[in-house]
Formats: C-alpha cells, structure tokens, sequence
C-alpha cells in the first residue's frame, strides 16, 4: 500500500524525460503518454480516497528515526493531501485531454509536453512532500515550468508576463527560503510535524517567521496586496496552462501549504488567523469589483480566480478564527469544510470557464468581449458548457458551486460573523452580473457581429469531450454535499486540519 | 559570438582537457571528498564553455550540440530515476531510493553502494544543463544581434 | 551577529534593485543578489567557531573536535542550482523581449494594462 505513495512523483518526472527522449522518434508520444499516465493517477487516487482512510507516511530511502528524529525525507498522505491530489490529476487529465487539439498549433508541440507534466510533477511532489524543504524545492520544479509555460507562445504580451511572474515568483521563494531557514535554525529540525513539536508557542520570532510565509505564499497564492502579477500570467498563457494554473497550480503551491503550516505547524495564534482571514475578504471583494472592468475574456476570469481564493481563505479562515478563541469545534469543521469544498468546485469550474474561453480564441483568433457576439448558436457546446460553468461559479442552485458558498455563508453566521456573511453574498451578486456580461457579450447579442458560418465551427473533438466531463463533474459535484459523499470525500480533509496537534502524533509517533 | 586571439585559443586548447579531467575526479570521489556530482558536472561544463568563448559560437554547430546534450540530459535524470526505483524492485522492501548494493568500508574508492552510481549520473546531467543553457543563450544573443 | 545585520543589509539590496530598478538586467541582478544573501544566511546558521569540516571517515587530529553543520551545506548547494535555473530563464526571456521591443527599459516593456 505504501509503495503508491512515491509513485506520485515518479511517474511524472519520469515521463517527462521518456517524452523528452522518445518523444524525437515518435510522434504526438508526448500526448498520449501524458494522458495515459494522468488517468492511472487519478485511479489510484480514487483508490486511496475510497478504500484508504488511514494517513500514510512513507520514508524516502527508508532511513529509520534515530531517538525520536526523523532522519528520511517524509512523504505524507493524508486526508487534506488527497483532496488536492484529486484535483490535480482529475483537472490535469481533462486539460490534457483538451490539449490533443489545441497544441497542434505550436511548433514545439514535444516541449509543451515534457514542461506540463514537470508542472504536475512538481505539484505532486509539493502536496505529497512533509519536508518544508522539500516543499521547496518542488515549489520551485512547479514554478518554473510555470514561467516557460506562459512564455510558450513567444509572443510579446506572454514574454512580458512571464518575466513579470518570473520576478515575483523569485522574491516570493527568496522570503519563503529565507523562512525555512529561520525556523531550522530555531529547531533543527526540517520535517513539518517535528517543526510542529519543537517550535515554541507565540512569540515575536513566529510572528515574524509567518509573516514571511503569509507574504511569501500569498505571492504565490496571489492573495489580494500580491496579485498583481495574476492577471497577466494567467490571461496569457496557452489555454489549458491558464486552466492548469488557476484551477490547481494556486492551490496546490500557495493555499495547500498556507493552510498545511498555519493549522498542522504553527500554533493556531488570534491574531495571525486574523490577517489570513482579512487578506482573504480583501481578495474576494477587490478581485470582484475588478473583474467587473475587463473586457479580456481570459483577465476576467483571472481576477475572477482571485475574488474565488478569497472564498476559500474566508471559509477556512473563519474556522481558524472560531478554532483559535477555543470556539465550538462542530462550527470550525462545517466553516473549513465549506472552503475545501469551494477550493474542489472551484477548480472544476474556473477550468472549464478557460478552456470555453480558449476554444472561443480556437475558432475566432480573438478574446477581446467587444469583438466577440452571437457565438452560441455557431459553437453550441462551448456555449452550453461555458452557461454551465457560469451559473455554477455564481452559484444558482443545481450546480456545485451554490452549495459551497451557501455551506461558508452559513458557516459565518453560525460563528457570529455577520458583516463576513453579508460581504459573502453581496460579492456573489457581483459575481452574477460579470459573468453574466461575459455570456452575454461573447456568446448572445446576436445582431452585433456577423461570423463566417464556414469558418466558424464547433471544436474538434477532444476539447468538447473534456468540456462536457468537466461540465458534467460541476453537476456531479454537488453530490458532494450529501452526507454520504461528505463522509467519504471532505470529512477526512476537515479532520486533517481541525485535529491540529494530531497531524505530528501520527506522521512521527510520539 | 567571436572568436578570441590565437593565444588564447592555445591555451584553451591545452587546458580544456586538463578542467574535464579534474570535473571526472570530482565526480567520482563524490562519496569521499567534498563536491560531488553538482561541483564536478560544474567543472566539466566549465571547460565546454571555456572552448566556446575562446573559439566563438558556430550557430549551426552549436545547434547539433544541443540536440545530443538534450539527449544526455534527459536520459541522465531517467537514469537517476531508474536507479532509485531500482531500490524499489531489488531490495524487496517497497522503499523508494533504497540501498541495494553492497555498502563496503567507508574510505575506499569503490564504496558507499549506488550513491557513486548516483554522482556520475548527476555530473552527466549538470554538465550537460550547463552547457545546453550556455550555449542555449550564445545562440539567442548571436540571432539578435543579427 | 554582524553577520547575519549584513546579510539582511544584502537581502535589502537586491530588494532594492528588483523594485526600484527599471532595467531589465538589472532587475535580474537584483533577483541574484538576494538568492545569495538568502544562501548566506542559510550558510550562517550552519557555521560553528572553529568547526571542522564534516566528512567521514575522520582523520584522528579532528575527533572530538566541534564540526559545522552539514545540513545548511546541503540545501545551499540545492538552492544555487535552483538559482541558476531562475537566473537563466529570466535571461533568456530577457533576451527575447530584447528582441521584440528593442529595449530592456521596462517603462517601455508595457503592452499588458489594466
């Protein structure tokens, strides 16, 4: 059972260098051994989450604890982990899957290839990891794939925001480098649950030390001061990398180890609870009204994606909050398994709504809202699937996404946070009418613009089939708030992070 | 990118071997000094890119470099993998990157189990990054100024 | 003590660059000089006064004696391989916006607003 664990990592990055091999003999090798190697995944993942409750801890090079430190790199699975590596192989083999067609028209289709899956690679690694500096290091693996991908097309506007996110992407590891060096030098110690155990209780040293991982991962989460470079990175790259990044890259690098070190290393502090939860009412709010303004297809879903994260952090940080003042541990579970499950929706429907989007840039060679009309009756299923996200990240009530914001909304009025409620729901509304604006303007207003009909077609067959799984997975995913499925597919996740001192008990033993 | 004078050229010529020679001693006491795969790959790429600043850059020679030190590359971190699923496999205890040779004494050349195995593969794949990312940029600043 | 004062005086510097600097290169530089600070520091932590080096198997002048940390060895070294990877793709992409707008002043590197 525990020889799944590293498989995680090897297959990828393995892959990745099979493809870089092969890949000059054989063509379209890349794409189909991607896919395949994505689909195994998601297989075991499913094993794992289902017939595997117990948290697994696998030691690299299997090196036992001498006394009661852990000498081996630790690999970590546990409730919270499986929740993040079920997003990434699930929405990385739909992307894949989309990406058959839509890479065609790169020259250097094999790169494309070998640089996604060390993304997924990295990513992996990065939530599998219970070593801080392996995190780090994987962080990094993730990013810098990141950066050549959303410079792939060469063209002006991608180089440009490339380089922007390259250089707070730097500054961002610098802070979080310099902060892992901090906390080894106070206890000597690398591995996240014996940091746990070692590192004193307050104080201004971990004030300081968080600071530096709030700034530090916040940059890469871009949580609202640090999101300028968002917008750019993500409205430039490639379609399914705009996918890839915002639907899974942000969580899995910034908010997974935001949420990993603040409940499962640190003691949970008021304070400190307080300013994740405040910077994440400021992105949900000003990536709202900001989305508002673009006529971008792709910008408007970008700080789309930043008011969203605000969701998330809010969920999860009003659970921090109650946790922190001693509060009632039933309210903090419901608050946090409200943002875990809008973290899960929001990766399938932000990755649908790019992907619609860059079929939409497939067929008509534009994103531009004002040039764009009357799509919907040439190309009716990135219409339809685009509709489904939209009404699904509004939150209307069959699709997945009204039950999570309705689980955080409930969430703050039970914990007594009134005004956070209302903000919820007011941000909502906004969230309505621009992407009602987006529908309306790229897919209706009919006598606007008149197309080619002979131009413009459906997509081919690839991009549609994984639209419609990832529309149908937004339906299907409302599931998720029965009890049955909560049990099974939240409940773990919520107990990983809500038993704060248990994550060490279990991972080290003592 | 030019070429330099022939003094230069000559004694690139004599010292080149000389640098790879010395990255190869790095590499393989790995295990017993300090440096290793990283210092070592370092070193020999050095001497690559000693040649290529005294020589100056031929673009479509450089090119072909390129291609077979990409190969190198990657089938150097494959082979780095394959030796730690190795472990896997052979020790029969399901541990990623498990020793499966013998470990010797500590002290000899031919010692430490695969971690030499591991440190020739590592030099291979530094010295082969180095290089490409030299040359890679020799090869963006030559199609500019053009 | 000083030390660790002029590492963070280093890691300010390169702050420094990156945001107040407007060319690209020298944005790049900024980026490296923090990465060095940022290895300095974790060099640092690891330093023990008049530490030996950490090597098996010991030669008999130096048992019992004190030895530096080799643990900050180890993850210095990682962290300047990821360095120079961060530091070649900023350049190469550099060069490539060289190439497209003729200028590293970023003032004139803005065809993304808003």
């Amino acid at each position: 059972m525990n020889s799944l664990v590293p498989l995680f990592i090897l297959i990828p990055l393995g892959s990745a260098m099979i493809m870089s091999i092969l890949g000059r003999f054989i063509k379209n090798f890349g794409k189909y051994l991607i896919t395949l190697a994505l689909l195994f995944l998601t297989g075991i993942t499913f094993h794992l989450i289902i017939n595997v409750p117990e948290v697994l801890v696998y030691k690299v090079g299997g090196f036992a604890d001498v006394g009661n430190i852990p000498v081996a790199i630790y690999l970590v699975i546990d409730g919270f982990t499986k929740i993040l590596l079920l997003i990434i192989s699930l929405v990385g083999f739909l992307v894949a899957l989309y990406s058959f067609s839509y890479t065609t028209q790169y020259t250097a289709e094999r790169k494309f290839y070998i640089l996604f899956s060390l993304m997924l690679a990295g990513m992996y690694g990065m939530v599998v990891s219970g070593d801080i500096f392996n995190m780090y290091v994987f962080l990094e693996i993730s990013s810098m794939a990141a950066y050549a991908l959303v410079a792939f097309g060469l063209e002006k506007h991608q180089l440009e925001a490339s380089f922007k996110y390259q250089v707070l992407g730097g500054v961002a590891s610098m802070l979080i480098l310099m902060g892992i060096g901090f906390i080894y030098w106070q206890t000597g110690t690398l591995n996240v649950a014996d940091i746990a155990t070692q590192l004193p209780v307050g104080g201004v040293f971990i004030k300081f030390v968080a600071v530096l991982f709030i700034v530090g991962f916040g940059l890469k989460a871009a949580i609202f001061p640090f999101h300028s470079w968002l917008p750019d990175a993500h409205s430039s790259a490639p379609s399914p990398i705009s996918a890839m990044l915002s639907g899974v890259l942000i969580k899995a690098i910034g908010i997974y180890v935001l949420f990993r070190l603040f409940f499962n290393m640190f003691a949970l502090s008021y304070e400190l609870s307080l300013a994740i939860t405040v910077l994440g009412v400021l992105s949900m709010i000003i990536g709202g009204l900001l989305a508002i303004g673009q006529w971008d297809i792709k910008r408007l879903l970008a700080y789309s994606s930043i008011s969203q994260m605000g969701y998330v952090i809010l969920g999860v940080g009003i659970g921090m909050l109650v946790l922190s003042k001693g509060g009632s541990q039933v309210i903090a579970g419901f608050a946090i398994m409200g943002g875990l499950f809008h973290l899960l929706n929001h990766s399938v429907f932000k990755g649908l709504l790019f992907l619609s989007a860059g079929a939409v840039e497939y067929r008509t060679g534009t994103r531009d809202m004002k040039k764009l009309g009357g799509l919907a009756e040439l190309m009716p299923v990135t219409s339809g699937t685009s509709m489904i996200a939209s009404l699904a990240i509004s939150g209307i009530p069959p699709f997945n996404g009204f039950f999570s914001k309705l689980i955080i909304i409930i969430a703050a009025i039970q914990a007594k946070y009134y005004t956070l409620a209302f903000l919820a729901v007011l941000v909502s509304i906004v969230t309505i009418g621009y992407f009602m604006k987006l529908q309306k303007f790229t897919f209706y207003n009919k006598d606007k613009k008149i197309w080619d009909k002979a131009k413009i077609k459906e997509v081919p067959f690839s991009m549609a089939l994984s639209m419609i799984l990832l529309a149908v997975l937004c339906l299907g995913m409302s599931l998720l708030a029965i009890p049955q499925f909560r049990d099974i597919f939240l409940q773990p996740a919520v107990k990983a992070l809500i038993e704060t001192v248990q994550y060490s008990v279990t991972v080290i033993g003592n | 990118m030019k070429g330099m004078s022939i003094i230069v050229k000559k004694i690139c010529q004599i010292l080149a071997p000389v640098i790879f020679l010395f990255g190869l001693y790095v590499v393989a006491h790995g295990h017993l000094t300090p440096g290793g795969g990283f210092a070592g790959g370092v070193i020999m790429a050095s001497s690559f890119i000693f040649q290529i600043i005294a020589y100056g850059s031929i673009l479509p020679k450089l090119r072909h470099e390129e291609h077979g030190l990409e190969f190198l590359e990657s089938g150097a971190i494959l082979g780095f993998l394959v030796i730690a699923a190795l472990g896997l496999i052979l020790s029969g205890t399901s541990i990623f990157f498990a020793e499966f040779l013998n470990k010797g004494t500590a002290g000899n050349l031919i010692s430490a189990g695969f971690i030499p195995i591991e440190n020739i593969v590592v030099g291979a794949e530094v010295c082969a990054g180095i290089s490409i990312i030299f040359m890679a940029l020799a090869v963006f600043k030559d199609e500019v100024t053009k | 003590m000083i030390l660790f004062i002029l590492c963070f005086v280093l890691f300010m510097v390169g702050l420094y660059g990156v945001i107040i600097k407007r060319n690209l290169i020298k944005i790049i530089i900024g980026v490296a000089i923090m990465e060095y600070s940022v290895n300095l520091f974790l060099i640092l932590i690891g330093y023990v006064n008049e530490g030996n080096v950490p090597i098996l198997p010991l030669p008999e002048a130096l048992v019992n004696k004190p030895f530096v940390d080799p643990l900050p060895q180890a993850l210095v070294l990682t962290a300047i391989v990821i360095g120079l990877a961060t530091t070649a793709m900023l350049l190469s992409i550099a060069i490539r916006l060289y190439r497209k707008y003729g200028t590293f002043n970023i003032r004139k590197i803005n065809s993304l607003k808003g």
